[in-house]
């Protein structure tokens, strides 16, 4: 068998450094320096992507199945799980017809300013989501500016479900918008022009030209909000309190059983967050691969 | 076009309607869940008086939290954005199985919850797990280490260079390269010389993103940091700790003070690019 793997080893290696370096595709590097690369790229992702996603799972699954079954429905995770896609329900709504103004606005119209309203969509991501809890922790706090107004009148902002939809909101606010904007903008408005030429009324324009033309960038953002919603933890973390079975997401419940030492319970916890990642990028590609041409040929510019 | 320009002030006139309605909606958004809190943090933060500003500004705990967060967002943006590159051209360039794959992987940070990954790379880089048990004969400690921060500030910090690379690089394939070639220019050179320089603005904007996000990251890096003060303690954490002692001035402080930075740090790397695209001619 030795004899077979070394002809070949002699043959290719003096008949790649014979070759003349135009033999191969002009504009190309050679072979070795190809694989090299590539194994360098593979060995970083591995080790900084793969590698934590695969532990989730193995970790999750290290007590067997009744343990990571128990550990998803007791009553404290059954809550947490129940807050998380409430907060999500109202939040990535909001943000939708937010982000959908705010591209109709930017897209369609030529007005002063337009260049500093984008920025300050875009600002909520170059914001600590830590300082984005802070913020409505001053403003609805009990010590905060509005704290002894809300108190007067029994209002819960902080602590309370509002706290945690407003600091989801504001960590998750540039992401629809910054789907939109590109997408609408390379389409142009000769269609909605035509329509409203035609006799159409605005908001048919609006739900049977706008809409539709932009679906799948719409769509594409509201998958990205929605991951970030439900899985955000810094700012939803300072505004929470962390009250079990009240207040807790599921990102802050897995936060506490970590540090209860209850690891394959947060794990476990973990994986579900996890299975929601992995159906996001998958429907991501998926949508990248079908209407890419539209959504990308947006993004580029 | 310019005479009506001129004639309506603040907007170019459209037959389409709906400008009245979708602004309000945005800016009514905008101020109440952004801009306002945000002022509410400003003023929080000069209410505290220069002489009390001062001292938590240059207490020794928030010096060393704020050098944590600013210097390792720079340098895992740095990492980023040389590993970042490699994989945009891999990407790009190469074909592989499980290529389609790979492509999706890299949004991984984007998608997983910050909580999810600060655990599972703790528990992956401790001294037992995959990777720490592999270093930990070497002496190598990364997790509850400052080496720790770094590898979590990586985590989130990579899809926003190969995002931002990549479509540049499509774009770039094409003749240029071969004339470089045919000019008798090595592949090294045309490389560095011809094919990366129209990617340097893109290289910098994923620069600046991967940075912009690790600086202020949480979650994914109080699980693996240790968190000991003046060691591995980052900004964000010392402000959330501040918050738990009822300290809202300090916290107010810290927070206005790493904001200004981030965006004192962007605006330069932005002007920096502008002078670079004007330089470059535009691309």
């Amino acid at each position: 068998m030795s004899e077979a793997a070394l002809p070949r080893r002699d043959a290719t290696v003096p008949a790649k450094a014979a070759k003349p370096r135009r033999a191969r595709p002009i504009g190309s590097e050679s072979r070795l320096v190809q694989i090299l690369l590539i194994a360098v790229s593979l060995g970083f992702l591995l080790l900084f992507l793969l590698l934590p996603l695969i532990s989730v799972f193995v970790e999750a699954g290290a007590r067997g199945w009744s343990a990571y079954r128990a550990a998803i429905t007791e009553p404290d995770a059954v809550a947490a799980i129940r807050l998380t896609l409430l907060v999500a329900s109202i939040a990535v709504p909001f943000n939708v017809v937010v982000g959908v103004a705010a591209a109709w606005a930017i897209a369609k119209f030529e007005f002063r300013g337009k260049n500093l309203l984008i920025s300050l969509i875009d600002l909520p991501f170059s914001v600590s989501p830590v300082i984005s809890g802070l913020v409505y922790v001053l403003l609805f706090g009990a010590q905060g500016y509005l704290g002894p107004f809300l108190k007067a009148n029994g209002i819960e902002i902080i602590f309370a479900l509002p706290g945690l939809v407003l600091a989801t909101v504001f960590v998750t606010f540039p992401f629809v918008a910054r789907e939109l904007i590109p997408h609408m903008q390379s389409l142009g408005s000769t269609d909605e022009e035509a329509a409203l030429t035609l006799g159409a009324s605005p908001w048919r324009v609006f739900f049977s030209i706008t809409l539709p033309n932009v679906k799948w960038s719409l769509f594409y953002g509201v998958l990205l909000c929605n991951a970030r919603a439900m899985g955000e933890f810094g700012a939803v973390a300072v505004v929470s309190g962390r009250i079990r079975g009240l207040t807790n997401t599921m990102p802050l419940h897995v936060e506490i059983l970590y540090n209860e030492y209850m690891s394959a319970a947060a794990f476990a916890v973990a994986s579900l967050l996890a299975g929601l990642t992995l159906v996001t990028l998958a429907l991501k590609s998926l949508l990248e691969w079908r209407y890419g041409d539209a959504i990308a040929a947006a993004r580029h510019h | 076009m310019t005479a009506s320009t001129a004639s309506s002030g603040w907007r170019q006139p459209s037959i389409l309607p709906g400008l009245g309605l979708s602004l309000g909606i945005t800016l009514t958004a905008l101020s109440l869940v952004v801009l306002i809190p945000l002022a509410a943090l400003f003023i929080k933060a000069a209410s505290a008086g220069p002489a009390e500003i001062w001292a938590i500004a240059t207490s020794p705990r928030t010096l060393a939290a704020l050098r944590l967060s600013f210097l390792g967002a720079l340098l895992a943006a740095a990492v980023n954005a040389v590993f970042g590159l490699i994989l945009a051209w891999v990407l790009v360039r190469y074909d592989f199985p499980g290529k389609r794959l790979v492509d999706a992987a890299v949004d991984l940070p984007f998608a997983l919850p910050t909580a999810v990954a600060g655990i599972a790379l703790a528990a992956i880089y401790a001294p037992n797990g995959w990777v720490g048990a592999l270093l930990a004969p070497y002496g190598i400690k990364v997790a509850y280490t400052p080496l720790g921060v770094m590898v979590a500030l990586i985590f989130v910090g990579l899809p926003f260079v190969v995002r931002m690379v990549q479509p540049v690089l499509e774009e770039s394939q094409g003749d240029i390269e071969e004339a470089a070639a045919l000019l008798g220019a090595s592949r090294l050179r045309t490389i560095f010389k011809v094919i990366l320089p129209p990617v340097l603005p893109a290289l910098l904007t994923g620069f600046v993103l991967a940075f912009a996000r690790a600086v202020g990251e949480y979650g994914s890096v109080i699980f693996i940091a240790g968190n000991v003060p003046m060691l591995s303690e980052i900004a964000p954490l010392l402000i959330v700790i501040k918050l738990e002692q009822f300290d809202y001035a300090g916290a107010a402080v810290i927070a206005t003070l790493m904001l200004l930075m981030s965006f004192a740090l962007i605006l330069l790397v932005n002007l920096i690019q502008a002078r670079t695209r004007k330089r470059l001619g535009d691309v």
